[in-house]
């Protein structure tokens, strides 16, 4: 009888409880009728609205909206003026000159000057700061030593000659550079707002945007609200009112969400409906090759893959990746032949020496080296294959287990881990055989995918270390002429490709859904897309 | 009585720090860590940002100050929403998932309760089999497989209502995830009245009263509905469980930002704080909640007031 009592009287608790919560509900704020609302998914949460708090690529889609750096992304990936209206760049290729735009403003009309692109950038190098992408202008003079606290951010080699002049100075030729300051992590942040609200200073209402946008809410785990930053330089060419980065973390849901109309833009398609969604939505389906290889990597530093490339050129040929990404991805992925993706500027990545040949040819030369290398019909290599638990990672790998399988004798055993407990031990190279691992690029440019297997780099998964690729990506880092540097970086590659510490299987494509009402959308390799470059036809004028 | 209850409160503490110091070890034992990615930070950053989260500390001296600052209220800043602080979070969350739940659990009741009556009246015929065939499909179709269902019908081809939370305003937004979170136990609780009202329905009682010239709605009323909800009535508990385990999930599909999908989203990304904030509340809550209820205990019944 005590029970039932009990339970009764959790009801009324229970109840009283939600009486009082609903007394305190908010009511959110809606939208006049006349503003034009954007609705954009996104899979998760920003870090932080900190430009140099930021690290994930949504955070990236949402900051790009609220702030602008010296220079930005036309809709189809070309690189345009963005805070900065105009640069020089000295003959050795080391000293770079921006002038500023006089009209560029933060959100509560204060001007947007070289001093506050200075002090941004002091502070992304600041190791107070901590910040995730501080390496990112690592070549700017003395920003290693002060991201490893030997300097102090004062002397990093950036200058505000007067309110609209900046000079970054550079310890190497970095022609990505450019590409480099349109990355949230080189926006300016607000001095005078960091010293009046310290770490409080992105909260809402206290965040000041140059950008075309402005937050004024942020729910976490729902809805991250902007609206026109009437201070922008380039207000007048903003149509969109009011941006809603909506955060829904399952695909499939996104999916739904967009197929009832209350998303007009998808962050991604749900791999087990993309060929529905294909069929249904052609028009609306936009898939476009990305910076971004999806690989299995080798731990290098210990058997058997150490000190043995014929082994792993073996596994890396008997894997038929035309079969991956026609059978098991099927999203119009490129099989990858090489290490950085096409569609990069000004580089022509070098292939695999089995390219060209046929996957039969290729099988017949991959059973020959592994012959080679000791294994055989009594004595099979036996390795472990280890991934992140996921659908499209579980498929993957099983193909691939019956690939070496069938073609090599090779038994391999598939570890799915969570993917902490993967990059744990990825990173600890003592139980990995075989790992998936996968890199997007932060600009573009091939050093961004060849400066990964430098062996000073932290994140070289598989340890790769050879000294001959070192020097050749030291050497490209010293040209100014571009062509020069390109010849450098794509024998670098040629040299990595012959190693074999890794086996690229196809690079990455971005998929959106995008409303037919939405217009002015581009399809480019670093998948940017600016909401202020968007539009909204007026209801009733499409199909 | 004031001194019972802090008495109580008093005997909760030592549940609370074993609650605290087993999720703290939890958390910390899980492979990897918040800052962990793919891209390695360098080995300076990843020092400053331990540094400024006091994760370079040894854990029995994290331990130390976590308890220190849980002790002033301050459950820290959460390592994944570098923006906000796991009070923060939890304040938001907390009335969302509530507001589901209450909801779900009275809509479960309520249909329930009124579909085994009918069923139990009308026992052994169409309409009884339709009402049991539904609820055993409710009981055998996992909330996972009912939500998307919901959404696709309701929500995509008819669109009815919303097929996820943000950006859709009142009440429209709860209808689909608290159907899809009271449906398996709306199919419960109507199976377990229709059992137990059969049960009194055939009791001597229920017969001197129909022999009394009483009508089927007085006797349902006034006489058996009372004794059949007493199997319901202690199925509460586990409802409000299978409620609360349920909302994880239903979270996650609607995108509904409450706790659930907070634990969820803090346990793969180990953020700690986040994580041993969410189970601290919810023990808290679970502690409190008994106290309040034995408390009323009393109030309902003097025996217990005596001892």
């Amino acid at each position: 009888m005590i029970s039932k009592k009990r339970a009764l009287v959790y009801l009324v608790i229970l109840a009283a409880a939600v009486a009082v919560v609903w007394q305190y509900q908010n009511v959110p704020q809606v939208a006049g009728p006349t503003a034009s609302v954007l609705h954009r998914g996104l899979l998760t949460d920003p870090e932080s609205v900190d430009p140099h708090k930021a690290r994930s690529v949504q955070a990236g889609v949402v900051l790009r909206d609220i702030g602008e750096g010296l220079l930005s992304y036309s809709p189809t990936g070309e690189l345009v003026a963005g805070a900065a209206k105009e640069w020089s760049i000295s003959d050795d290729g080391l000293v770079y000159t921006f002038h500023l735009r006089e009209e560029a403003r933060w959100s509560n009309g204060d001007p947007v000057t070289a001093q506050h692109f200075a002090f941004s950038l002091r502070r992304l190098v600041d190791p107070a700061t901590a910040a995730f992408y501080s390496s990112m202008i690592a070549d700017v003079v003395n920003a290693r030593a002060i991201v490893a606290g030997e300097k102090p951010p004062s002397e990093l080699g950036v200058e505000a000659v007067d309110d609209h002049t900046l000079v970054i100075t550079l310890a190497r030729p970095t022609p990505y550079l450019l590409s480099l300051l349109t990355s949230p992590s080189t926006f300016p942040v607000h001095p005078g707002s960091i010293a009046a609200h310290g770490d409080a200073f992105t909260r809402d209402g206290n965040l000041l945007s140059n950008g075309a946008y402005k937050l004024d809410s942020w729910e976490p785990g729902s809805v991250l609200a902007l609206s026109r930053n009437e201070q922008y330089w380039n207000n007048a060419a903003t149509a969109i009112d009011e941006v809603r980065h909506h955060v829904v973390t399952q695909e499939m849901t996104q999916l739904n969400r967009w197929r009832a109309g209350e998303l007009d833009i998808t962050d991604v398609v749900p791999p087990d409906s993309f060929a529905k969604v294909r069929e249904e939505y052609s028009q609306e389906l936009h898939v476009a090759p990305y910076l971004g290889v999806y690989y299995y990597g080798f731990n290098l530093t210990r058997p058997p893959f150490k000190d043995n490339p014929e082994l792993r050129e073996a596994l890396s040929m008997a894997i038929d990746r035309e079969v991956l990404v026609e059978s098991i991805t099927g999203r119009g992925e490129a099989p990858a032949y090489s290490w950085v993706p096409p569609g990069v500027d000004n580089y022509e990545p070098p292939r695999f020496d089995y390219a060209d040949e046929s996957q039969d040819e290729r099988n017949a030369h991959a059973r020959r080296l592994i012959a080679q290398a000791g294994y055989g019909a009594k004595n099979p290599l036996q390795i472990e294959l280890r991934y992140n638990t996921s659908d499209t990672q579980q498929r993957i790998a099983l193909a691939i287990q019956a690939m070496w399988k069938d073609v090599l004798g090779v038994e391999t055993t598939l570890i799915n881990e969570e993917f902490q407990v993967l990059l744990a031990n990825v990173a600890a190279a003592e139980v990995t055989q075989v790992f998936f691992s996968s890199w997007i690029g932060d600009y573009n440019d091939a050093h961004t995918f060849l400066s990964l297997m430098e062996s000073n780099n932290a994140s070289n998964m598989p340890r790769y270390a050879n000294p001959h690729f070192d020097s050749l990506m030291q050497d490209a880092a010293r040209q100014v002429d571009p062509m020069l540097r390109r010849v450098f970086l794509e024998e670098a590659e040629r040299e990595l490709l012959a190693d074999h510490p890794v086996i690229p299987l196809y690079f990455y494509v971005s998929k959106h859904l995008v409303s037919p009402k939405v217009v002015g959308w581009g399809d480019n390799v670093l998948d940017y897309h600016y909401s202020q470059h968007l539009s909204l036809a007026p209801a009733g004028a499409t199909p | 009585m004031l001194r019972y209850a802090l008495k109580r409160l008093l005997g909760a503490i030592p549940t609370l720090l074993l609650v605290i110091v087993l999720a703290f070890l939890m958390v910390h034992a899980a492979p990897g860590g918040p800052f962990d990615d793919a891209r390695v930070l360098p080995p300076e950053t990843r020092a400053a940002l331990e540094a400024a989260y006091n994760l370079d500390a040894p854990v029995y001296r994290q331990f130390l100050d976590y308890l220190s600052n849980l002790a002033r209220g301050d459950m820290g800043p959460s390592y994944r929403y570098r923006d906000h602080t796991v009070s923060e979070l939890i304040g938001n969350a907390f009335p969302v998932s509530l507001k589901l739940g209450a909801m779900a659990m009275l809509l479960a009741v309520g249909v329930g309760v009124a579909a085994g009556t009918v069923a139990a009246l009308r026992r052994n015929t169409m309409l009884d089999r339709i009402v049991m065939t539904f609820a055993m499909t409710g009981i055998s179709i996992p909330v996972f497989v009912i939500a998307p269902v919901l959404v696709l019908f309701l929500a995509v081809k008819l669109q009815w209502l919303p097929a996820g939370w943000s950006g859709n305003e009142g009440m429209a937004r709860f209808v689909l995830p608290v159907i899809a979170l009271a449906l398996p136990q709306v199919a419960y609780i109507a199976r377990l009245t229709r059992a137990s009202m059969i049960d009194v329905l055939a009791s001597d009682f229920i017969r001197t009263a129909r022999a009394q010239g009483l009508g089927t709605v007085a006797i349902v009323r006034y006489h058996a509905l009372k004794p059949a909800m007493l199997p319901v009535l202690s199925y509460m508990g586990p409802a409000i469980a299978a409620i609360l385990t349920g909302s994880v999930v239903v979270e996650e599909i609607f995108g509904i930002p409450g706790l659930g999908q907070f634990f969820v989203r803090g346990a793969l990304n180990r953020d700690y704080t986040l994580v041993l904030g969410i189970v601290i509340f919810y023990a808290t809550l679970v502690v409190l909640l008994n106290l309040v209820v034995d408390l009323m205990y009393g109030v309902i019944d003097p025996r217990i007031r005596r001892r």
